[in-house]
């Protein structure tokens, strides 16, 4: 097997320019499968009988709900490959991808909180489910924290990838949450071996949303770690020239 | 489409304040995340030119030609 890929990838001067020509395709793909996401369940996806049209938060709810999860799983395989092989890129991931997935949790939480209030008659309860989502937002606040407050690079790198492997523990816990104990909080949506409980009218804009959100995920990950590199390799001579030519425009 | 006017897409049978509040601030969420990058970016770049001018003036020895080059840019093309 060809594992030339895996070096190229520890090559923070490949990655940026591959970066380069990946960003706008997962850009403009992810805003447009969000913009049409949108629109098919504010305006086309039938109302609920039950919940009327507050239903309609599910199409922002549960796709940053799977983000703000996917991207702390994403940023747990980033913190082994930073501690076991001391790749650059793998803690420039979690730099990048923490403030990301601090919003797109808080964003779960708020929509979580505004829904809940016309469907369970309150904002916020401290059921299993959010309080784990809770703990996850303040994940991602110590990692951010963590990554700022030391100066040393490589410390940094090293504590930020054992508190994002400690909090590992969390994300089982706020899957299986619903299961584990009564909630007020609803099971999964989406799971791999049942079919949804929604008609397709109902969950195939919200399949549109949350591979819109993805893409999104990506290219903003993309354009943080572009800035990470360029300050982490400044004083490599590649970074020089892209600096002088992009102060020149 | 699940809506006859467009008022009563608006009202949201009731309710609006609930969905309206959601899609605002997760459009401002998605609009956060997607400018910080652009602005950090800027900030970056330019902190960085102005370091390799600093870097070229102290060093009076410029022996690279992307230095050169913002020197004879920031001095007028003195050097």
């Amino acid at each position: 097997m060809n594992w030339t890929w895996f070096y190229k990838l520890g090559s923070p001067k490949w990655f940026y320019e591959t970066a380069n020509k990946l960003l706008p395709w997962f850009l403009w793909i992810g805003v447009l499968m969000l913009v049409i996401g949108t629109v098919w369940g504010l305006v086309f996806a039938p109302e609920d009988y039950q919940q009327g049209n507050s239903f309609r938060i599910i199409y922002l709810h549960v796709p940053s709900a799977i983000l703000a999860q996917s991207c702390y799983m994403m940023m747990a395989v980033a913190a082994i490959i930073s501690l076991v092989w001391k790749m650059k890129l793998a803690d420039m991931f979690i730099a990048s991808a923490a403030p990301i997935g601090a919003a797109f949790t808080f964003l779960a939480l708020f929509t979580g909180a505004v829904w809940g209030k016309p469907t369970w008659g309150t904002w916020w309860v401290w059921d299993a489910r959010l309080t784990a989502m809770l703990v996850l937002l303040f994940l991602y606040f110590g990692v951010i924290a963590l990554k700022s407050a030391l100066e040393n690079i490589d410390l940094a790198s090293r504590a930020s990838a054992i508190l994002v492997l400690v909090g590992v523990v969390n994300i089982p816990i706020i899957k299986y949450s619903v299961e584990w104990w009564n909630t007020l909080h609803q099971p999964a949506t989406f799971t791999l071996t049942e079919k949804p409980a929604m008609p397709p009218e109902m969950w195939m804009p919200l399949l549109v949303m949350v591979l819109g959100m993805y893409c999104f995920f990506t290219a903003v990950a993309l354009m943080r770690m572009k800035n990470e590199i360029l300050l982490r390799e400044r004083r490599t001579k590649w970074v020089k020239t892209i600096i002088s030519e992009d102060i020149k425009r | 489409m699940s809506f006859e006017t467009f008022t009563e897409f608006l009202l949201m049978g009731g309710h609006a304040l609930y969905v309206w509040l959601s899609y605002g601030v997760g459009l401002f969420i998605i609009l956060l995340v997607y400018i910080q990058p652009i602005l950090a970016r800027r900030s970056i770049i330019q902190e960085l030119a102005q370091r390799q001018r600093r870097d070229v003036q102290n060093n009076k020895v410029s022996n690279e030609e992307v230095a050169q080059g913002n020197l004879s840019q920031d001095k007028g093309g003195s050097e």
